[in-house]
C-alpha cells in the first residue's frame, strides 16, 4: 500500500498536466511502515529522455544521489518513484518494468489524457533478484490530513 | 569512507542504509562491501565480474564511468553512492 495526503496526490498529478504531452517523472520520499509506503515528500526530477520525451523517461542518477542524501539528512528514504503516461493507460509497460530495478518500492503511474490527469495507479515492484523482479498492484490510500514533519523518522541520523 | 546502500539492497547489508570500509579505491571499496556482505555481490555484478549496466556508482557527485571506473581513488571523507537507474515509458 502507498501512503500519501491529498497534496502530495494532487502534486503527482498537476506535475503530469504541466509536462503534457511529454512524461514527466520524480521521486516519493518517505519512510517504510510494514508492508506500506509512506510518502512524506514529493520531488520533481527533469526527464533526461528529450530524444523522445513523449513515451520515454529517465531520471538523471546525479539528481537521485542528491535527493537521496538530502532525504536521508531528514530521516527520508526513497520509498518510491513516479511518472506520467500522456494519452495512455496508468498501466506499467514492458519497458517500465525493464528498466525498474527498486525492488520493494511504489511505482506511480499517471494517466494524462488531453493534458487532464486521469487515472493514478501504483505498482509495488517486487522479487528477489533482477531476474524474478515483476510489478504488483498496490493500493494507493490518501490520507486528508497533512502529516507533520516532525513525526517522521524512526531514529536520529 | 562510507558506501551508501540504496533501499532495495539493504536487505543483503544488515538493513543498514550505510557502510563504513577503508579503502584505497572504488574497486576496493565495493570489494570490501561484498565480502563482508556477500548477498549483495550477484545484485550488484554480472556474472563474469562486471558491475551491472543498470548499477551507477558515484564518488560524492561524480559517476565512476567518467573518473577511472573502478581504479578512482578515494578519500577517507569520500562518500560512494550505489544508485540503481530510474526510467521507463509506455509502449505502443
Amino acid at each position: 500500500m502507498l501512503l500519501l495526503n491529498n497534496s502530495h496526490y494532487a502534486a503527482v498529478r498537476a506535475h503530469g498536466e504541466e509536462t503534457y504531452p511529454h512524461e514527466c517523472c520524480g521521486v516519493l520520499l518517505g519512510v517504510f511502515e510494514d508492508d506500506a509506503r509512506r510518502v512524506y515528500e514529493v520531488v520533481r526530477c527533469g526527464n533526461t529522455r528529450q530524444d523522445r520525451p513523449g513515451d520515454r523517461y529517465h531520471i538523471d542518477p546525479r539528481e537521485l544521489v542528491r535527493i537521496q542524501r538530502q532525504g536521508r539528512d531528514r530521516g527520508l528514504d526513497i520509498v518510491g518513484f513516479y511518472h506520467s503516461h500522456p494519452d495512455h493507460p496508468a498501466r506499467w509497460s514492458q519497458t517500465d518494468l525493464a528498466e525498474a530495478h527498486w525492488i520493494g518500492c511504489s511505482y506511480v503511474i499517471i494517466s494524462v489524457e488531453q493534458g487532464k490527469a486521469a487515472q493514478t495507479n501504483s505498482f509495488l515492484l517486487t522479487g528477489s533478484v533482477e531476474e524474478d523482479k515483476r510489478f504488483v498492484d498496490e493500493e494507493i490510500r490518501v490520507e486528508a490530513t497533512e502529516i507533520a514533519s516532525e513525526q517522521y523518522g524512526s531514529g536520529a541520523r | 569512507m562510507k558506501i551508501l546502500i540504496p533501499t532495495p539492497l539493504r536487505q543483503y547489508a544488515d538493513k543498514k542504509d550505510a557502510v563504513e570500509v577503508k579503502a584505497g579505491t572504488v574497486g576496493d571499496a565495493l570489494r570490501q562491501l561484498t565480502t563482508t556482505h556477500p548477498e549483495l555481490r550477484r545484485h550488484l555484478y554480472t556474472d563474469d565480474g562486471k558491475l551491472r549496466a543498470f548499477v551507477n556508482v558515484y564518488l560524492n557527485d561524480e559517476d565512476i564511468r567518467y573518473l577511472q571506473k573502478e581504479n578512482t581513488p578515494v578519500r577517507e571523507s569520500d562518500t560512494v553512492s550505489i544508485v540503481p537507474s530510474i526510467a521507463g515509458g509506455w509502449d505502443l
